[in-house]
């Protein structure tokens, strides 16, 4: 049984060799299971942009873009699988749009020399490229996300947070274990209380914690939540009539999906952002005539202009936007992962740029170096608005508190250097 | 005409017991020893490893480990998932705390631990029997995981409470951490996969496995005729908890490589084993690899074909591929409600009368 399996495998895999595109860019996404709401908008996102610029301009640098999807389902089982079956083909960059998939790649990938990109997920101390030479995660990570949630907590409460109650309601994984010690960090400088209440995965059950919540009366409460986890949050939040403008999710607590369910009761739930919201930018325009008109769109093609699918989008363009730099450094079009990743290392995003790709003020200004393998922790704060059906900025971008991230950042990845056995070192 | 007992004579007792009374088997067995070290290890790539090969090997030996339990010993059993993370975590711990010793001891040592854990939530199974048992053991399933999850000492007190092995070598040669060559992986899981399953063979059809078998088919006629409950249900679990802790070490050192234990460990985990030990048979080795073979490999070859070869969308395939399996559960459970392995020996059967059945 083994073998014959084995045999017809094999002969599924040569047959499925696809026809060798020039650049080959991955997708681990997941439309099936229960981050499929979350995770069919980005995927959409991220696939309509690369068909956008093929459509448009033949690809980058004249390269047609061939993009490989490949259905993780949020397993990292699936997640291996998906990464050994395409890394053959010569992807130039990972973005697995999953914490605990990107802790497993992170050693593979640099073993490999293939670069990865976790925006705004994935391990924070990544941040320092001397010890993650392959690992990117420009331009928000979640310790700035911790950061700006207190930082606008403040702003709130005029300043003063000594005494204050905050909770942070987390899925109970390495993804919602990552603002921990940051937001313990800043209870020290600020004076505030935190409590801390996991849910475990998948997040369909939380009676219990906003039992707690509603009789602990939190001042804020903080979201670390994840596909079906941050419907089932919200909703409970409306249900002991948590008030809707305290509680502040992370980025990937904020799209339409996760406030929908709870109908007029979400109104007012503010999310954190790294790039803007709504479909009102030139590209759109773009999307329309190139892809959606041809019938070319991902998926159903109804996710356009939703949070998530600018997350998406925005992803894809910071990929094209390196492969772009890594042309223009090698000289070559036809580039290698190696290449992919010095691109990357020296991308340099500007608004006169963002303005060029039809997304004028889409997301902050930065500067990839080797040191700095995170962007400057620029982000925002949207709230939604329940009659509208639509998230609106409700602040500038601002810059997460770097005094207290930049220590940790340095002493996690030293620990890790340490552990791993890795010089530190820009190569 | 080829696979039958006539002119194989046995001249003494050892031979008359020996686990492949059959020639032909014999020399399939050996054959596939051979190609299993010979040969397969100079071919296979990462992909071939890491998405076919480990899975089913480490599987393997968690479908023999819940087999001796649920299968030979009928003790029902839905805590897998939470052994396998015991002997994750136990070799993580060991393997950081102690750098310098053998990779090979720490992922025994593994076992060993989940064994003594196995023992005690192995304790109710002197009370409650069936339904009962199986609600017990689930509790150890939460209770394991919500454990690992809470105390950071298990994690080593990382921000994120993920485990990720570090580099550790057999013989000079990597087995563990991200410059692993796949052949070193392949290798190290089999030697385990071999020796757990010669091991299991031999302690089913001795004194041990006996006892197992006669506490599963009627516990009170054993405990009259001499079997000791106590001892045959502890062993079971313990031997059972062994083999488990062994694949979760493996699990978690060898083929991922860094774990987090809701999500790996989860209860989805001991569903997935039961249904590896139903599907492939009940109080069978050989149902063992079957199961596991059947649950591992059958989702990857759907993939390469719908995704790779027709080209379908990926969500598509994904549930297409989940109603096939289903699907093919339900037939095969009604077709042989014992399994691959009833098939197996009914093939056999008709092979030894073929080509004159009558």
């Amino acid at each position: 049984m083994k073998k014959t399996l084995a045999t017809l495998a094999l002969g599924a895999v040569m047959a499925a060799a696809p026809a060798m595109a020039e650049i080959t860019m991955s997708a681990l996404s997941y439309r099936t299971g229960p981050y499929a709401a979350n995770g069919i908008p980005f995927a959409d996102g991220y696939a309509d942009y690369f068909t956008l610029l093929n459509e448009r301009d033949g690809g980058v640098g004249g390269e047609k873009i061939n993009l490989v999807e490949c259905e993780t389902g949020y397993n990292t089982e699936k997640g291996v699988e998906c990464y050994e079956s395409t890394k053959g083909e010569g992807v130039l960059v990972y973005q697995p749009l999953s914490t605990g998939i990107t802790y497993q790649l992170i050693p593979k990938a640099t073993a490999d020399g293939i670069p990865i990109h976790s925006m705004g997920y994935g391990r924070t101390s990544a941040k320092n490229g001397a010890v993650f030479p392959w690992v990117f995660n420009y331009p928000a990570n979640y310790w700035d996300g911790a950061s700006h949630a207190i930082t606008h907590i403040a702003e709130q409460e005029g300043g003063d947070l000594t005494g204050k109650k905050v909770a942070l309601v987390y899925h109970n994984s390495a993804y919602g274990k990552e603002p921990i010690r940051t937001l313990e960090k800043l209870a020290e400088k600020h004076g505030y209380e935190l409590s801390l209440l996991p849910v475990d995965h998948p997040g369909q059950e939380q009676k219990s914690q906003w039992l707690q919540i509603r009789r602990d009366r939190p001042d804020y409460v903080i979201m670390w939540g994840w596909g079906v986890m941050n419907q089932v949050a919200i909703q409970e939040a409306v249900n002991i009539r948590f008030p809707m403008d305290k509680f502040i999710g992370i980025w990937w607590s904020g799209s339409e999906n996760d406030v929908l369910p709870a109908g007029d009761g979400a109104n007012g739930y503010k999310a954190l952002t790294f790039h803007n919201l709504g479909k009102d930018y030139p590209v759109y325009a773009d999307l329309q005539t190139h892809v959606v008109d041809k019938g070319m769109a991902a998926g159903a093609g109804d996710q356009l202009g939703t949070a998530l699918y600018n997350r998406g989008m925005y992803a894809a363009m910071l990929a094209a936007e390196a492969i772009k730099t890594a042309q223009e450094m090698s000289g070559e079009t036809a580039i290698t992962p190696a290449q992919m990743r010095d691109g990357m290392e020296n991308l340099e995003i500007t608004e006169a740029k963002m303005e060029a790709l039809g997304l004028p003020g889409f997301g902050p200004e930065f500067k990839v170096s080797c040191e700095n393998h995170g962007g400057d922790g620029y982000g925002a704060v949207a709230q939604w608005d329940a009659a509208a059906g639509t998230w609106s900025l409700i602040t500038d971008y601002y810059q997460s508190d770097q005094e207290v991230i930049g220590p940790l950042v340095e002493e996690d990845s030293a620990a890790f250097a340490a552990e791993a056995g890795i010089e530190a070192g820009c190569m | 005409m080829l696979y039958r007992e006539a002119g194989d004579f046995k001249t003494s007792y050892a031979d008359d017991n020996q686990t492949f009374p059959i020639r032909f088997d014999r020399w399939r067995y050996y054959a596939v020893l051979v190609i299993a070290f010979g040969i397969v290890p100079f071919i296979i790539n990462d992909y071939w490893v890491s998405a076919v090969f480990l899975p089913f090997l480490i599987y393997a030996i968690a479908a023999i480990g819940l087999n001796i339990l649920t299968g030979y010993c009928g003790q029902v059993s839905l805590g897998t998932g939470g052994f396998m993370a015991v002997g994750a975590y136990a070799c993580y711990k060991l393997m950081t705390a102690f750098p310098d010793i053998n990779i090979f001891f720490h992922v025994i040592l593994a076992g060993g631990v989940t064994a003594g854990v196995g023992i005690l939530f192995g304790l109710p199974s002197l009370r409650i029997k069936g339904f009962y048992l199986a609600v017990a053991t689930l509790a150890a399933q939460f209770f394991l995981v919500w454990l690992f999850n809470r105390v950071p000492w298990f994690y080593n007190n990382s921000a994120s409470g993920q485990i990720s092995a570090p580099e550790r070598t057999v013989f000079g040669i990597e087995v563990t951490g991200a410059n692993t060559e796949a052949w070193a992986s392949y290798l190290f899981c089999l030697v385990f996969v071999v020796i757990l399953a010669w091991l299991a063979r031999n302690l089913t059809r001795g004194t041990v496995g006996r006892k197992w078998m006669a506490i599963r088919d009627m516990d009170i006629a054993a405990e009259i005729i001499g079997v000791n409950p106590l001892t045959a249900k502890l062993s079971a679990f313990a031997v059972s908890s062994f083999f488990i802790g062994i694949a979760g070490a493996l699990f978690f050192a060898v083929y991922l490589g860094a774990v987090e234990v809701g999500e790996v460990f989860g209860i989805n985990k001991s569903f997935l084993v039961l249904f590896m030990v139903i599907i492939g048979g009940l109080g069978s080795i050989f149902g063992s690899f079957a199961g596991a073979a059947f649950l591992v490999l059958l989702p990857v070859l759907l993939k390469n074909i719908l995704v790779g070869t027709l080209g379908w969308p990926t969500d598509l395939a994904a549930h297409l591929e989940f109603m096939i399996v289903g699907a093919l559960i339900i037939i095969f459970l009604i077709a042989e409600p014992h399994g691959l392995a009833q098939l197996w020996r009914v093939a056999k059967e008709k092979l030894r009368l073929w080509p004159f059945p009558h």
